[in-house]
């Protein structure tokens, strides 16, 4: 029988104000509600008094324990409780010599072990009590439940749910590790289509998202995912029937592959030169088309070559190398910013 | 926030854009953004479609205002919301808000990637 116990509380809520963002966990909160029973959370180890016991032992039990109520027990079976107010009316009568039996309450709202927080939840709603008495299936004592159990119950589930993420985290950022082979790697295959800017963009934010999962630096995720955007832009703005990016991921290197079959580009060197643009008027009122895509390509890569012939396609080679200390899929984090 | 005389469009969420505003960038062109703004920025631009976004995603935009009361589509919206980076909608042109803003404090986040 206790209440919440402040240095009781897991690691990552202790001395922390609930925030706007614990608490977008409430769905999942109530969602625990329905899925924990009372008897994982409830307190077992009791203490208790039986009917003949003195009011004075009573206040002495609480004092030492720490506690605000005494169950009373006749045979097992529970028969009362002895709340603070209970005690402060006997104090006001000066009868701490008195049994426990005269000032207990008797009609006591009780919980099942078996049923799940929500009936805690609800009971303690309703009766505005602060501590209810549990009984198993055969009715007889079992535990007993305070608000802090309850929440106590609920962050110890968080804090579990919390540690899978992490767990899969972990996994996701040692890849690599556990793989062995001559060379490994991993490959992200998008398929671009012609004039579809309601998802463009889309390929390069899944290619961000993985290799922050893979524990890249935010830096080195940045630079490929503008170099990558910039490219999935000009399959969409500038190809015949769009074009594929292939994007293969090594513990040292990231390489990003870019190709379509057509129109091609007539001068491939001129096409590097920032400013240059064969953009529609429409492309531009996108926002695109500023003639700085492939210079802006060649500013976040370390190795960039464009191959492209007139009627048949062009493709689009890049490749960042990564330093020792932040390869990916090897258990280097992604740093927080 | 204040300084925009705007209003939040995306759904409040817990990410304050004050908080995480390091300097502001404004640009219609969305390579010119690509190419020349730093992380943590907030961006001032005209355009409204959802490449403005995807551009945001890319580039570490922190939050995005819409200038002269404009009002993006649904699309835009959306997809902000997926990605966790606020819209703002302010009624000021975009040179008046970037004055505003420089005054209020807020340094140009407007550079060359590594240099």
């Amino acid at each position: 029988m206790r209440d919440l116990d402040f240095n009781d509380q897991p690691p990552r809520f202790k001395g922390k104000v609930i925030t706007d963002q614990l608490a977008g966990s409430i769905t999942r909160v109530e969602e625990l509600a329905y899925i924990i029973r009372i008897e994982e959370v409830m307190t077992k180890k009791l203490i208790t008094v039986p009917p003949d016991a003195s009011m004075q032992l009573v206040a002495e039990l609480m004092r030492v324990k720490h506690i605000s109520g005494v169950l009373v027990t006749k045979d097992e079976a529970l028969v009362g409780l002895v709340s603070t107010e209970d005690l402060i009316k006997c104090l006001i009568n000066g009868e701490l010599s008195a049994p426990v039996s005269q000032y207990m309450s008797t009609e006591l709202v009780t919980l099942n072990s078996f049923d799940f927080l929500t009936e805690a939840l609800k009971t303690f709603a309703r009766t505005g009590l602060g501590r209810l008495p549990v009984l198993d299936e055969q009715k007889k004592l079992a535990g007993i439940i305070t608000k802090g159990d309850v929440t106590y119950g609920f962050l110890k589930a968080l804090e579990h749910d919390y540690h899978e993420e992490e767990v899969r985290r972990y996994r996701a950022s040692h890849l690599f590790e556990d793989i062995e082979s001559d060379r490994t790697s991993l490959i992200l295959r998008y398929v671009i289509k012609h004039y579809d800017f309601m998802h463009g963009g889309a390929a390069s934010s899944n290619i961000k998202k993985a290799l922050l999962r893979l524990g890249a630096n935010p830096q080195l995720a940045r630079r490929v995912g503008i170099a990558v955007y910039e490219a999935e832009m000009n399959l969409i703005i500038h190809t015949d029937h769009g074009g594929s990016i292939h994007v293969e991921i090594e513990p040292h290197q990231i390489s990003i592959y870019a190709w379509d079959d057509g129109p091609g580009i007539a001068d491939t060197e001129e096409a590097m030169k920032p400013g240059y643009s064969t953009a529609s008027e429409e492309i531009r009122e996108l926002g695109f088309g500023a003639g700085m895509g492939l210079y802006n390509i060649s500013r976040c890569v370390d190795e960039m070559k464009l191959e492209s012939e007139l009627g048949k396609g062009t493709q689009l080679t890049m490749k960042v190398f990564l330093k020792e200390d932040e390869t990916v899929g090897e258990g280097y984090q992604s740093e927080k910013e | 926030m204040n300084h925009t005389q705007g209003k939040l469009l995306t759904k409040e969420s817990s990410i304050d854009p004050d908080e995480i505003i390091n300097g502001g960038c404004s640009a219609d062109l969305m390579s010119d953004v690509l190419a020349y703004i730093q992380p943590h920025a907030v961006l001032l631009t005209g355009l409204v479609n959802p490449q403005v976004v995807r551009t945001a995603q890319m580039a570490d935009v922190a939050a995005i205002v819409f200038v002269r009361g404009k009002i993006p589509p649904e699309e835009t919206i959306r997809l902000a919301e997926e990605a966790q980076i606020p819209l703002i909608s302010s009624p000021l042109g975009m040179y008046e808000l970037s004055g505003r803003l420089y005054q209020t404090g807020l340094p140009s986040l407007e550079n060359a990637i590594e240099e």
